[in-house]
């Protein structure tokens, strides 16, 4: 859908004034023209959704900013009296905090769907990896944004994400005090990550520029995975598809309220509503839910330096991702096969979550007791074991992938998104690869 | 029958599924403590989303506070005027502005503030207004725990958010000292058992016992009484401006569900010639 003709004529002289000199009206008037596919279904009003929630996370965020107090003496209290004394604050706060987790929820089954649809493939390659780029951004500024209200859990999560540079050979150790900039997680921590947090989401903001560039080169992918062919196969983006977007982000905007006014702790750790004591080491550490899959990979093996470069490897599989699938089919809705092992996949992703958020060596489940040298065991599967076997599902994946791109035998595709949505019941046979 | 086939055929079977994928058996020495005690969840007038704070009982709270717990525990994050905000146990429509409200005016002329006299530059003491924050309790750290065998009394203000069972956990902690220890268990001198705190034993003795304050209205000083009325209070320190996030909250839920309804139809216009 590259060059797609525009549409656009200013009305007024000074539209034409204008157009001749910096064509910003007809960027946007073209934008909002754009030919998308017919088919998209309610898995793609999550672009939308998100952009809405990096919008909401500045324009809270650089009000929370104006009275928070980066200092290790005044953060905690600061984040109180914004809570107290500050108009709305009370409101703010907790809006930044849950979207955060609303944020990273959209991104998620964002993340899924592209998974599904294959929408990594070419000649979108560009658009999923820009998407990586922002993942990753993401996970560091809502890192350093939560050790900013200095509770138990930022302090002791931020001493052991800081803590795996540390585990680099040689350089580990210089490399860790020059990002703290002191031996320990400090005032001086506190005000680069403060400075860093307020940073990152212009540099995601950017990301997504280009995302969304690369996006309107290539063309959406659709359910389907099939190119439109006609003019009959897409709809303009307006107002096709800002109605329904908009009908998606109210419903978005539902659940997050919900959260916000009923539930705003609900996805936050209460030793958070505890000051930071270098002290005193709360019983057990635990990032916040979006990082708990990496937490767990992270856990699953007990060299330290094994543990990191799995997680990173977790992270960095999904930058290769499309040269690792080697189906020329993109949909999943055509792929039985791959369809199983996709949802293997989100079930690993779930599983991993869980073992991120319980102690290693709590069980999982049990299957019997025995007594040895009168002490009672349990016997059965604890959660370090869980773990394993869940990072051997996560990476089975994208092992099986490119296998199963070249044995797989595709169901029969429609011949266009128009007949898919008109139902187009003629058989034909399967094209395979 | 069925069963014992079931555990006789299946548990082994787990168990070695279990030992295959899991390489080893793991073991889980069953050593802590296992407390009888069984929580108690009283009704909290603050719960559910319509859920508003019962003033008598914050009020009463506060007394418990200032009368028992403010001995050794501090309220740092809040303030004097606080107590007068809508919401708050002495809000009074007729003093919207919480400095003018002559019960919060007496509440914070009943504390002693550490002060610098502007002319003089000495270390004062004067009365408290309600501008000033609940002062604390000790100098320093050191002076805390030194009166506390060690222990550091941690700050009540958002205690009930601070822990995970919230309100119910500070409510059962105050009245669960009265439970039988197990028999073996050894209880460290300077601490009391306590089967709601984390191991059993905390540092902190009894603070209530039956009538240790008058209540103002009359109530019956139980100790049941006492824990219900000093949670309800903590709890709203923890979250003062829950009435009013409630109320926007409705607003919103109506509002955004109007919304939604209009959006759905509008989609379905806007679609209405097109098949998909
Ligand atoms: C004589 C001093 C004293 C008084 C009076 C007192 N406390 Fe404490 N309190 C302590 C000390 C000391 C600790 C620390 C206990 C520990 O860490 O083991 C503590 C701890 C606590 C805790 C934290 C328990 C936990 O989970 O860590 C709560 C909640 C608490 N007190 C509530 C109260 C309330 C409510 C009152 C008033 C009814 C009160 N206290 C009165 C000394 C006191
Ligand atoms: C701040 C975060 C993000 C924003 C604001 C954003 C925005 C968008 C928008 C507006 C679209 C078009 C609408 C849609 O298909 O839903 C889109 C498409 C896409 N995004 Fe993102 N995105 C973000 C993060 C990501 C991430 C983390 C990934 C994956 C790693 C990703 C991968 C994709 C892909 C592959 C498409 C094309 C979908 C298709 O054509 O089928 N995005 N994005």
């Amino acid at each position: 859908m590259s060059g797609h003709a525009s549409t656009y004529e200013p009305k007024y002289a000074a539209g034409r004034w204008l157009d001749k000199r910096l064509p910003i009206v007809r960027m946007g008037a073209d934008f909002m023209t754009y030919p998308s596919p017919r088919n998209l279904n309610y898995w793609y009003t999550f672009g939308g959704i998100l952009t809405l929630c990096l919008v909401a996370q500045i324009i809270t965020g650089v009000i929370l900013a104006m009275h928070y107090v980066p200092h290790i003496d005044y953060a905690f209290e600061s984040v109180q009296r914004i809570r107290r004394d500050v108009p709305f604050g009370w409101l703010l706060q907790p809006m930044h905090a849950v979207g955060a987790s609303m944020f990273f929820f959209a991104v998620y089954i964002h993340m899924f769907r592209g998974l599904y649809y294959g929408s990594y493939k070419a000649p979108r390659e560009m658009i999923w990896i820009l998407g990586c780029m922002i993942y990753l951004v993401m996970m560091a500024t809502a890192f350093l944004g939560y050790t900013l209200p200095w509770g138990q859990m930022s302090f002791w999560g931020a001493t052991v994400i800081t803590g795996f540079f540390g585990a680099v050979p040689v350089v580990g150790e210089s490399l860790q005090q020059w990002l703290l900039g002191g031996f320990s997680v400090n005032n001086a921590t506190l005000n680069r990550f403060f400075a860093l947090h307020y940073l990152l989401p212009f540099v995601i903001a950017a990301f997504v520029g280009l995302h969304v560039w690369a996006l309107h080169h290539a063309g959406q992918n659709n359910p389907v995975g099939i190119e439109p062919k006609t003019k009959k196969d897409t709809l303009s983006f307006h107002p096709y598809y800002t109605v329904k977007d908009g009908f998606a982000v109210v419903l978005f905007l539902l659940i997050f309220a919900f959260f916000i006014f009923y539930q705003p702790d609900a996805l936050g750790h209460s030793d958070n509503y505890i000051q930071a004591d270098p002290l005193k080491t709360p019983t057990h550490i635990v990032p916040e839910w979006y990082f708990l899959p990496f937490y767990a990979i992270l856990r699953a093996v007990p060299d330290k330096l094994m543990g990191i470069l799995l997680m990173l490897g977790a992270i960095a599989v999904l930058f290769v991702l499309p040269w690792l699938d080697t189906s020329r089919v993109r949909s999943m809705r055509f792929r039985p096969v791959a369809r199983m092992f996709f949802f293997i996949f989100i079930f690993a992703c779930f599983i991993l979550g869980l073992c991120g958020a319980k102690s290693p060596d709590d069980m999982a489940f049990t299957v019997g007791e025995r007594v040895v040298n009168g002490e009672s065991r349990l016997i059965g599967l604890n959660f370090v074991w869980l773990s394993r076997i869940g990072t051997f599902l996560y990476f089975s994946y994208f092992l099986i992938l490119p296998i199963l791109g070249l044995i797989e035998k595709p169901t029969e595709r429609p011949d266009s998104i128009t007949k898919s949505v008109l139902g187009d019941k003629h058989p034909k046979p399967a094209v395979s690869g | 029958m069925m069963l014992r086939l079931v555990k006789n055929k299946v548990a082994p079977a787990a168990a070695l599924v279990g030992m295959i994928a899991g390489g080893l058996t793991i073991s889980h020495a069953a050593g802590s403590y296992d407390f009888d005690y069984e929580m108690k969840y009283p009704h909290w007038h603050f719960e559910g989303p319509f859920g508003t704070y019962d003033r008598a009982a914050m009020q009463r709270g506060y007394q418990i506070y200032r009368e028992v717990c403010a001995a050794c525990h501090g309220l740092e994050h809040v303030s004097f005027r606080h107590l007068g905000d809508k919401g708050g146990p002495y809000y009074d429509e007729n003093y919207p502005d919480p400095n003018s409200n002559p019960y919060v005016k007496a509440f914070a002329a009943d504390w002693l503030i550490q002060d610098i006299d502007s002319e003089t530059g000495d270390t004062i003491e004067r009365q408290g207004t309600p501008a000033d924050k609940f002062p604390p309790i000790y100098p320093n750290d050191a002076a805390a725990a030194g009166s506390n065998g060690g222990a550091i009394p941690p700050d009540l203000s958002v205690m009930v958010s601070a822990r995970g069972g919230g309100a119910d956990y500070l409510y059962n902690l105050l009245i669960a000292y009265d439970e039988p220890k197990p028999e073996k268990m050894v209880i460290s001198p300077g601490t009391y058992f306590n089967p709601v705190m984390d191991g059993g034993a905390i540092a902190m003795a009894a603070p209530l016992i039956d009538d240790i304050v008058e209540y103002a209205d009359g109530t019956p000083a139980t100790v049941d009484q006492m824990a219900a009325d000093v949670t309800e209070f903590l709890a709203w320190t923890a979250d003062p401006k829950m009435e009013a996030r409630k109320n926007t909250g409705l607003m919103t839920m109506i509002y955004l569900t109007i919304l939604a309804v209009l959006m759905w139809f509008s989609y379905r216009r806007v679609w209405r010639n097109v098949e998909h």
